[in-house]
């Protein structure tokens, strides 16, 4: 891993700016304005239809907004096209290419025609090592498990090495404790590069066990936004609470048991 | 505002497309108007008394040809559906995509050979009728054709949007102990009536543009269509002012037909997920399978006896004498070049109409409107269907006659308009494989940067090889027997089988006729098993 002069990491994240973002598609309409800090993870929680996939699109650039800036690291990528922008994002489904291998998949991440040198190569292979899917190169993706599948895309985020990382709601098809490890292995990528990850999930608990901030969407707008330990106090927006299900005791009782730091 | 996406070489590719067919349609309306202008009075006076009567016929002969062909192709399929297991199922489905892959003089050969003059059921058909059996020409005859046809084309569209029930509305209806009449009355039927207005339209056209079988099996002016009429206007009355009347007529018709049909609601239903398992949760009754398993068999008897026909009377002629022919083989070499170019223009411009399409739509924010390009994509195939070949064949014959010899270029014109002729098939079979691919695909690609040759080597092409296959094939098949083009364009020195074909039908070599039928059949159709298995091999 190189560092810069200064010796910070060169993978550091970078701020993610949502200046006037006005979007509207069919019958709802979007209003997003927020910062999102460089190297935090945040959750991106609320209803189905508040607008949390719309937020990633539109920060990914699959979604064109109709007035406002997206910066990200404080320059505007209004006209830079998907591929070019600072951003990987892992979907819910389809990740991955049935026809293609393992390999192929991952690959892509280094060059999108599939040109891969002996040292792509090597560098393909660390990555899947360090998803714990060492040795399954020549996999074809209907060979693999739902979260197999997840942790080849997770390799090529580790590839593609962009400061952005956007996940949304990779894990949400997967058992509970394949979702925790999956969340740990996202936490612990987040350890070693230190990049921007937002991750829309509908689970307090994934947001517990690795946001560091939480930005609540509801109604096409971000109601509340702020460190998650706020969120899961009794003094947590009521919004929110009332969104979770106010749990009494335990949304703050629960907090030490299932809060996992990184 | 400026798009974050990069100009999508795809758009470009379908504006090229769009072009490519826009010259072909606007040549061929140049000439019309060409024409149409130098003889003003000529062509106002061509119409007359005649041109009405063909007219009717036109719209007569196709009415009764869809209902033919479409109300027991609702029953078929019902009762296919109905039957996932009933023996020789799978067969049967295959012997219905036959007619879709015979050109339409051998099944016109084959279907007088059954039914005609001096066919096998001549006998049988005087017996019932005490007296001697006229045959089978004229409106009888093009009827017998157009529902040979069509049959089995509306029964598999059926059978494909019957097989869209989900799964879980049969359990559901087992469970609720649904009997046969009200599982179709709120099963079976909304999906089928929802398929109708576009089977029923696609019939339609199909009949009205309909020209190989009206020719060959029409019979004189009692029984003419607008297309055939054009034709004898050219090549033997030589009258361009009553062909330019005839053509604009034939546009005027068809296009009211489609704007007709497209306020019905003719779109198709979209594509749903077909169900894994074949469904046997309703069993049906001892009379329903009676009756539904007699109309089986005898939609299997009316498909297969032509077929059964040709092959027997080809079978008759002296086939080693027409193959050692030196006309023969000719033409079997000037019909094998001009479909395999034909059905390679052909795919290649629905693939590009296809991914603009796709693009397009891609690029539209949700809720806001189509532009002209994307409409022209969306829809652009279907002008096929309006201005039929023959309507192209005929603008171009006029326009060009003054300039060149209109029977050297032949084959440009036989390429041409066989592989615009073949798009709506071709994107039948690529777009719902293109765009669930695309689904699949679209924002990873984005996401990745795989665009323009990458992608589609690396990405489309996996995932296409095996519709485009079968969109080639089709192409192909449909090229190599179409009898339209060049039975305008034809002469001695360019001759296609079908041309060929014609010839020795019209000079009473009835067993020549018969055995080149056979061998152009069976290339056809060999045509489509191998493509298909090609593309089958190809996606394990």
């Amino acid at each position: 891993m190189t560092t810069t002069i200064d010796g910070t990491a060169a993978h550091k994240g970078l701020t993610v700016t949502l200046d006037g973002i006005a979007f509207s598609y069919g019958e709802s309409s979007f209003r997003f304005d927020a910062e999102f800090a460089v190297g935090r993870i945040t959750a991106i929680m609320g209803p189905s239809g508040s607008g949390k996939s719309t937020l990633l699109n539109l920060i990914a650039g699959f979604e064109t907004p109709d007035a406002g800036r997206v910066l990200i690291g404080g320059i505007d990528i209004g006209d830079t096209p998907p591929s070019a922008r600072p951003v990987s994002m892992v979907f819910q489904e389809n990740n991955l290419f049935a026809h293609l291998s393992v390999e192929a998949n991952v690959g892509l991440g280094r060059s999108p025609s599939l040109k891969l040198g002996k040292a792509d190569r090597v560098a393909v292979a660390e990555a899947l090592a360090r998803v714990g899917l060492a040795g399954k190169e020549k996999r074809l993706p209907r060979e693999l498990s739902g979260g197999e599948r997840q942790r080849v895309a997770l390799a090529r985020v580790l590839l593609r090495d962009r400061p952005i990382l956007l996940l949304d709601e990779p894990f949400a098809s997967l058992g509970p404790a394949l979702r925790e490890d999956m969340l740990d292995l996202v936490a612990g990528i987040h350890a070693e590069r230190e990049m921007t990850v937002l991750f829309v999930t509908h689970q307090p608990e994934d947001a517990r066990r690795i946001g560091q901030d939480v930005a609540f969407l509801d109604e096409g707008t971000i109601a509340a936004a702020g460190p998650a330990d706020d969120f899961f106090d009794r003094s947590g927006p009521d919004a929110f609470r009332r969104y979770i299900g106010d749990q009494g005791g335990t949304v703050a009782g629960s907090q030490h048991i299932a809060r996992k730091r990184t | 505002m400026a798009t974050p996406h990069p100009t999508d070489s795809r758009i470009t590719a379908g504006i090229v497309a769009l072009g490519a067919i826009a010259i072909l349609i606007g040549g061929a309306f140049a000439g019309l108007a060409i024409e149409g202008a130098h003889d003003l009075s000529g062509a106002a006076a061509a119409f007359d008394g005649y041109l009405l009567r063909v007219a009717r016929f036109t719209l007569w002969q196709a009415a009764l040809s869809t209902l033919l062909s479409v109300a027991p192709a609702l029953l078929v399929a019902r009762a296919l559906s109905r039957h996932p297991a009933f023996p020789g199922r799978r067969l049967i489905l295959q012997l219905f995509t036959v007619p879709l892959a015979l050109p339409a003089i051998v099944a016109a050969l084959g279907i007088l050979a059954l039914y005609g003059r001096a066919g096998y059921f001549a006998g049988v058909l005087a017996g019932l009728g005490g007296g001697e059996w006229p045959g089978i020409y004229g409106l009888s005859g093009i009827l017998v054709a157009h529902v040979f046809f069509n049959l089995p084309l509306a029964t598999r569209l059926f059978l494909e949007s019957l097989g869209t029930i989900p799964a879980d509305q049969w359990r559901l209806a087992s469970q609720l102990g649904m009997s046969a009449r009200p599982a179709f009355r709120l099963i079976e039927w909304p999906v089928l009536r929802a398929a109708l207005p576009g089977v029923a339209g696609l019939v339609f056209m199909l009949c009205i543009t309909s020209f190989t079988i009206v020719l060959t099996l029409g019979g004189g002016p009692a029984a003419t269509t607008l297309e055939v009429a054009i034709y004898q206007a050219l090549r033997f009355d030589f009258d361009p002012a009553r062909a330019v009347a005839l053509t604009l007529l034939q546009i005027a018709l068809t296009f009211i037909v489609v704007v007709a049909l497209t306020r019905l609601g003719a779109n198709a239903v979209g594509d749903a997920n077909l169900p894994l398992a074949p469904r046997r949760y309703l069993s049906a009754g001892r009379l329903e399978s009676v009756l539904n398993g007699g109309l089986i068999v005898l939609a299997l008897l009316f498909v297969a006896g032509p077929m059964a026909a040709t092959v027997v009377s080809g079978l008759e002629a002296d086939l080693g004498r027409l193959a050692g022919e030196e006309a023969v083989r000719r033409a079997t070499l000037t019909s094998a070049g001009l479909a395999l170019l034909a059905a390679l223009l052909s795919v290649t411009l629905s693939l590009a109409l296809i991914a603009a399409r796709r693009a397009l739509a891609l690029r539209r924010r949700a809720g806001s409107a189509m532009s002209l390009l994307e409409h022209a994509a969306d829809t652009g195939a279907g002008f096929v269907l309006v201005v039929p070949p023959i309507v192209l064949g005929a603008g171009w014959f006029l326009a060009l006659r003054s300039i060149t010899d209109v029977f050297a270029i032949a084959p440009v014109m036989v390429v041409a308009v066989n592989a615009v002729m073949a798009m709506p098939f071709a994107i039948r079979a690529i777009r719902p494989a293109y765009d669930a691919a695309s689904e699949r695909h679209e924002r990873l690609c984005l996401a990745l940067g795989i665009s323009g040759w990458t992608r589609l080597s690396l990405i489309d092409w996996p995932s296409l090889r095996r519709p485009l296959a079968t969109g080639f094939a089709f192409a192909m098949a449909l090229s190599l027997g179409d009898l339209g083009v060049i039975a305008l364009f034809g002469s001695d020195s360019v001759q296609t089988l079908p041309y060929l074909l014609l010839a020795r039908m019209g000079s009473y070599r009835t067993a020549d006729a018969a055995g080149l039928a056979l061998l152009l059949g069976l290339v056809c159709l060999m045509l489509v098993v191998v493509a298909d298995w090609l593309g089958r091999e190809g996606k394990s």
